[in-house]
Order: C-alpha cells, then sequence, then structure tokens
C-alpha cells in the first residue's frame, strides 16, 4: 500500500502536517511518498532532505510554485496521482488542503473523506474517522482504495527523522496558460500584542455577540493579567483585530492557562490552543464540542459568569 | 459582470444534535436551520461586489425544505435574482459532492463571470463544494479567502494560511471563490424587508444532472465519547467564578 502526500513547506521549511501524514501513512503500514512542488530542483532537495521518515519523494519544479499556487498545485497533484496511482492521496486540512483533496478528487475520479481525525486498515477499506458539524459529531466512513484523504492537523503525532534524505524523482508537468498568479505575501504586522508566549489568555467567542459586551471580557482579562484573544467570528466581525485571533487561521498558543467562554470547540479553533496547559472552558452548551478537550467546563451564562469571576479574581488579590 | 452566490442551509449548531436510528444522519426532526456562516460571508462579499462594481448577483440555493425563505432573505439582502434547484422533499441531506454537479448544470446555464461560496460546511465530509466546482467547470478555484475585489476579468483574492499569513492571488475570470470571510460582516436585514418579499415567488429548476456519488452509505455517524474530557464544575455563575478561583490559586495562577 503506498500513500502520496502533498507536502507543505514556507520559506524553506517543510511543514509539521507533513511530518504527521507521513506517521499516519507508517501507522497503517503504508509507503509514504512525499509530492514537493517548490521553485527549482534544488529547492526540491533540500526539503527532501526534511523527509527522512519518507520512502521517495516525486519533485515537480517550476517558477510558479515558488510559494503555494491553487491552479499549480493542483495540476501537480493530478498529474502525480494519474502517473503513480497510490492507493491513497493525503492532504492536511489546510487553506492548501481544502483546495486540492476535493479538486483532485473529481478530477481523477476518486472519493474524498476530509477533516480526518483517524485511519484505520480493515482488509481492503480504509476507515476514516471524521470530525463533523464542528465537533459535535463523529464519522466513521469506511472507503475502498484508491481514494483522497484530508487530515485534521495535529490528529497524529509526527515522526522524527529516522532515515536518510528519500530518493527525489522528479517528475515534468505542463504548467503551461496558469489561470492565476501570486502576487504578494502578506504576514502580520507586529503590533505589540504577543498571544504566542502569553503566560494566560480569556478567550471569547461569537457568543460575545458585539462590542457592547467586550468590557466585561477586558475586566476579566485584566483581573486575571491574562491577553484578551477571539475566535475567528469576533475577529470577522470587527469586534477584535486580527492579532487576536487564536486558531488556525490564526496565532497557535499553547499558555499556562487559557480560560475560554462563549466558543463552541470547532476543530479550527483547538488547532491554535488545545496544547496549553489548563483549559477552563464556560459554555452555555452542555454538548458544545470544547467539554471533549477542556481541562474544566462549566455550563454556565457567560454574562453572568464574567462579572463573577472579576469580583472574585479582583476580591481575591 | 455576473456574480453568482451559492447559499446552504445548515444545521444550527449551538442546539444539541442527535444521530438518527440508523446512523446515518443527524435527526432532523426538531433541528432548527441556517444559513451557512461562510456562505453567509459569501452573500456578503457578493453583495459589497455589486455594490462596488454594478455586478448584478444571483443566489443559488439546492434545498429540500427552507430554500424559499433563504432565497428571499438573500433578496432582502440586496441580490438581484435568486434561482432554487428543485433536488425533492427525500433528499435534505444531501452532500456538496452530491450537489456539485446541480449546481454545475445551473452555472453553466448562468455563466457567471465569478461563483462565491462558503470555504466549507461543517458536514462537508466527502468534499468543499468550491474546489469541486472548480474542477467540475474547468475554472480555476481559490479557498479560504477573505477580500475579494474585481478587476478587468480578474479577481484579486487573498488567501489565508496558518499563523496570520495569507497571499494576495490574481485569478483569471470566470473563477470559482470559497470564502472564509468578506471585507465586511454581514449586514443586518430588517424583518419588515422579508415581509415585503412573502409573496414573491422564487424560480425554481428542475435538475437535469445526477447527483454526486459520495461515501455517504458508507458512513456512520456518532456522538464523541466525552468522558475523558471536562471535569463540570456546578453551580450558579457564583459557584462556578469561586470554583475557578480556586483551581487558579492552586495552581499558582494567581
Ligand atoms: C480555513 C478555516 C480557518 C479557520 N480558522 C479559525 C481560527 O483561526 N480560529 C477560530 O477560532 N476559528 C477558525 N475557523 C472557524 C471555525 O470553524 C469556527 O467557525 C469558529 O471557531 C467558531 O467560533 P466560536 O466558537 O466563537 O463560535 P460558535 O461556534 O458560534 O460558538 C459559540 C458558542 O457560544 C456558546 N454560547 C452562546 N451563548 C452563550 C452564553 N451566553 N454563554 C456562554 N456560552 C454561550 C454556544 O453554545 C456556542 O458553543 C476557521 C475556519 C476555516 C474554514
Ligand atoms: N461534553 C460534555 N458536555 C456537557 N456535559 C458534559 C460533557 N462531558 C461531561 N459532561 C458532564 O459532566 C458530568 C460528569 O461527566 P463524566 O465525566 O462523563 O461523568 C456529567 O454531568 C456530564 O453531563
Amino acid at each position: 500500500m503506498r500513500c502520496l502526500i502533498f507536502v507543505e513547506h514556507s520559506d524553506g521549511t517543510v511543514s509539521e502536517s507533513a511530518l504527521e501524514l507521513g506517521a499516519m501513512a507508517k501507522s497503517i503500514g503504508a509507503e509514504a511518498v512525499g509530492l514537493i512542488c517548490a521553485a527549482d530542483p534544488g529547492a526540491v532537495n533540500a526539503l527532501a532532505g526534511q523527509l527522512g521518515s519518507f520512502d521517495a519523494v516525486i519533485g515537480v519544479a517550476d517558477d510558479s510554485l515558488a510559494t503555494y499556487n491553487p491552479d499549480a498545485a493542483a495540476r501537480a497533484l493530478t498529474a502525480a496521482t494519474e502517473a503513480h496511482k497510490p492507493d491513497l492521496v493525503m492532504t492536511s486540512y489546510s487553506a492548501a488542503g481544502v483546495d486540492l483533496a476535493p479538486n483532485v478528487a473529481i478530477r481523477t475520479g476518486r472519493q474524498m473523506v476530509g477533516y480526518v481525525s483517524g485511519l484505520e486498515l480493515d482488509g481492503d477499506t480504509l476507515n476514516a474517522m471524521s470530525t463533523v458539524y464542528s465537533g459535535k459529531l463523529v464519522a466513521r466512513t469506511g472507503m475502498d482504495l484508491p481514494g483522497i484523504v484530508a487530515v485534521m492537523p495535529g490528529a497524529v503525532k509526527a515522526d522524527g527523522l529516522s532515515g536518510g534524505a528519500p530518493a527525489v524523482e522528479m517528475m515534468d508537468v505542463d504548467l503551461s496558460g496558469l489561470r492565476m498568479r501570486v502576487t504578494e505575501t502578506l504576514v502580520p504586522e507586529n503590533t505589540g500584542v504577543n498571544l504566542a508566549d502569553a503566560e494566560k489568555i480569556f478567550c471569547v467567542g461569537r457568543a460575545l455577540g458585539g462590542t457592547e459586551k467586550i468590557e466585561l471580557a477586558e475586566n476579566v482579562a485584566a483581573a486575571l493579567g491574562a491577553e484578551l484573544a477571539g475566535s475567528r467570528p469576533v475577529i470577522d466581525a470587527g469586534w477584535m483585530p486580527k492579532v487576536r485571533q487564536v486558531g488556525k487561521s490564526g496565532t497557535k498558543v499553547k499558555p499556562r492557562l487559557y480560560l475560554m467562554a462563549g466558543v463552541s470547540g470547532a476543530p479550527e479553533h483547538l488547532e491554535g490552543m488545545a496544547n496549553s496547559e489548563l483549559i477552563i472552558a464556560i459554555n452555555s452548551d452542555e454538548q458544545a464540542p470544547i467539554f471533549g478537550t477542556a481541562h474544566y467546563g462549566a455550563v454556565c451564562d457567560m454574562f453572568e459568569l464574567m462579572p463573577a469571576l472579576t469580583e472574585r479574581l479582583t476580591a481575591g488579590k | 459582470m455576473h456574480i453568482a452566490a451559492i447559499l446552504r442551509l445548515n444545521p444550527v449548531l449551538t442546539e444539541e444534535l442527535e444521530v438518527d436510528e440508523d446512523g446515518r444522519d443527524i435527526d432532523r426532526e426538531w433541528i432548527g436551520l441556517e444559513l451557512n456562516p461562510f456562505d453567509d460571508q459569501a452573500l456578503e462579499q457578493a453583495v459589497l461586489l455589486k455594490e462596488a462594481t454594478g455586478a448584478k448577483v444571483t443566489a443559488l440555493a439546492a434545498e429540500a425544505e427552507g430554500g424559499e425563505r433563504l432565497l428571499k432573505t438573500a433578496l432582502a439582502r440586496g441580490v438581484d435574482e435568486v434561482l432554487l434547484i428543485e433536488v425533492g422533499e427525500e433528499n435534505v441531506q444531501l452532500s456538496s459532492r452530491a450537489r456539485a454537479p446541480l449546481f454545475q448544470e445551473a452555472l453553466e446555464g448562468l455563466a457567471p463571470d465569478l461563483v462565491l461560496t462558503g470555504v466549507l460546511s461543517t458536514d462537508d465530509i466527502y468534499g468543499e463544494l468550491a474546489p469541486q466546482l472548480g474542477a467540475l467547470l474547468d475554472w480555476p478555484q481559490v479557498s479560504a479567502v477573505s477580500n475579494v475585489a474585481l478587476g478587468d476579468g480578474v479577481a484579486t483574492l487573498q488567501q489565508e494560511y496558518s499563523g496570520g499569513i495569507s497571499a494576495r492571488i490574481e485569478v483569471q475570470l470566470p473563477a470559482v471563490v470559497g470564502l472564509q470571510a468578506a471585507t465586511q460582516p454581514p449586514r443586518y436585514v430588517a424583518g419588515s424587508k422579508l415581509r415585503d418579499l412573502l409573496k414573491v415567488e422564487v424560480p425554481t429548476v428542475e435538475p437535469g444532472a445526477d447527483f454526486g456519488a459520495d461515501l455517504a452509505d458508507a458512513t456512520e455517524l456518532e456522538v464523541p465519547d466525552t468522558s475523558g474530557g471536562a471535569e463540570m464544575l456546578t453551580g450558579d455563575a457564583e459557584a462556578v467564578a469561586a470554583r475557578i478561583h480556586e483551581i487558579l490559586v492552586e495552581r499558582g495562577l494567581v
């Protein structure tokens, strides 16, 4: 059994998720073949050198692949899938993975399963466990191979560098007439807020409802000596600046305390904070998925809890 | 310039979800449905682009129930035209993969310059819609997009990666975009505006295309076992606050 893994990388470093996918392929006894798309063969080789646990690497080199280009990457992954006929194509559930897995599934006529948190091989059937409805349910799908999976970051632990660099075989892919180009990479500006290094974080979610109540949250954060943070909807609604977003497309944090209120615990939020030392979650819905990850939880209205907690913390000083 | 916005209904996830008897679908008896939050962003982006460029916007849906109301909301939000693809009352739980060929067919008829839909729906287990439509139509597509601007035959998009990093991408039209966040938060529609639209007829079309094949028959759903999860603190807000304070003191965190 062979898995073809789309290897994401940035600034010359392969992403942690690629190593996780390699480990997942090994966990079902499969060979791990990486697909590395980069600007030139030298870059492919340098990246392949970081994939010690992989069995082989297919390289595609083109100027358009210097950074992630959805059109070029989809063509490369489709071509590699058609040429090498792996039993399983694996991508991370990342921006690139969301572009690629469903797109290549249609182009190659394969079935796919997304939001995958675990794989088990049962004869010729691959059982894929997925997290659906924002973590409120889990699904088990029996997929006949060949197929495609998009795997949640952090689903398994990454393998270390066990072997030497895998052998690289370069592949020619027709990338003429691309219909998009990347014109600029944007990095977040430095604003003095540093969630990644914060020791304590108080995070509020969509339930905050607007900026009218934000003072209640600021008071908790101040009384606790914590940085205030928000889930993605809080930032998208403009209630807090982007530097305060925790999660998949925000900052990844690992504070000693992550206190959270009105956050459901969607996988994209967990991706940014699940490794915090102590997680305490307040949510009015007893079925909120966050209670599966938090160390302590309370089913409680955050608008009652926040002032009560501020008072306790202030009185306790 | 013509923009198509694809809208889907999703269960309200702040309500309790239960699995039906045969473990194949959620129990839909009492569940509330709402516009998929990411499709809401796509709808807003479409209307913002209409306001900025004078583009025409058509909203599309393929729902068994609630589709008419959904599209009337879209009219109240400012789209010009709507189209409901009939899927049959029995097909309440179609995946994006099952519906993709229906949208493909409708889009080939409408021939828009830009298709906007939400980056995902939380039940897109067999693949998200935008990248599938990109492949089916053979149009370029980009997912996880925040910010869309229209130029002459091109759209300029911002695609978001982890760590707050993003890229600016220039895409030739026609193109499909999986939207994560509109340039501005979705606007509120007054109830009176919706009531005005009660009598409006929503045009419907019967699909000629077959549903896309997915693995729905091979999937079993379960409520996750959270017994290894949080130790629950009980009592009213005062009591919970007091317990949290104790825990923080014990751990030297305050
Ligand atoms: C590519 C991609 C990247 C993403 N990146 C991120 C990211 O970086 N960070 C992120 O957070 N999300 C991210 N998301 C979004 C993610 O999928 C969820 O939509 C988001 O995390 C939900 O935020 P939330 O929990 O605040 O809102 P909701 O899911 O709406 O949850 C609100 C919660 O508040 C509870 N509640 C309601 N009222 C009260 C009350 N009075 N008191 C207490 N609780 C109450 C509800 O029960 C509910 O659980 C991303 C999504 C995609 C597709
Ligand atoms: N995910 C959860 N959502 C809501 N309540 C929970 C959750 N996990 C545990 N509980 C509650 O916490 C208490 C102890 O749960 P347990 O640890 O499963 O015995 C019970 O009253 C459960 O209802």
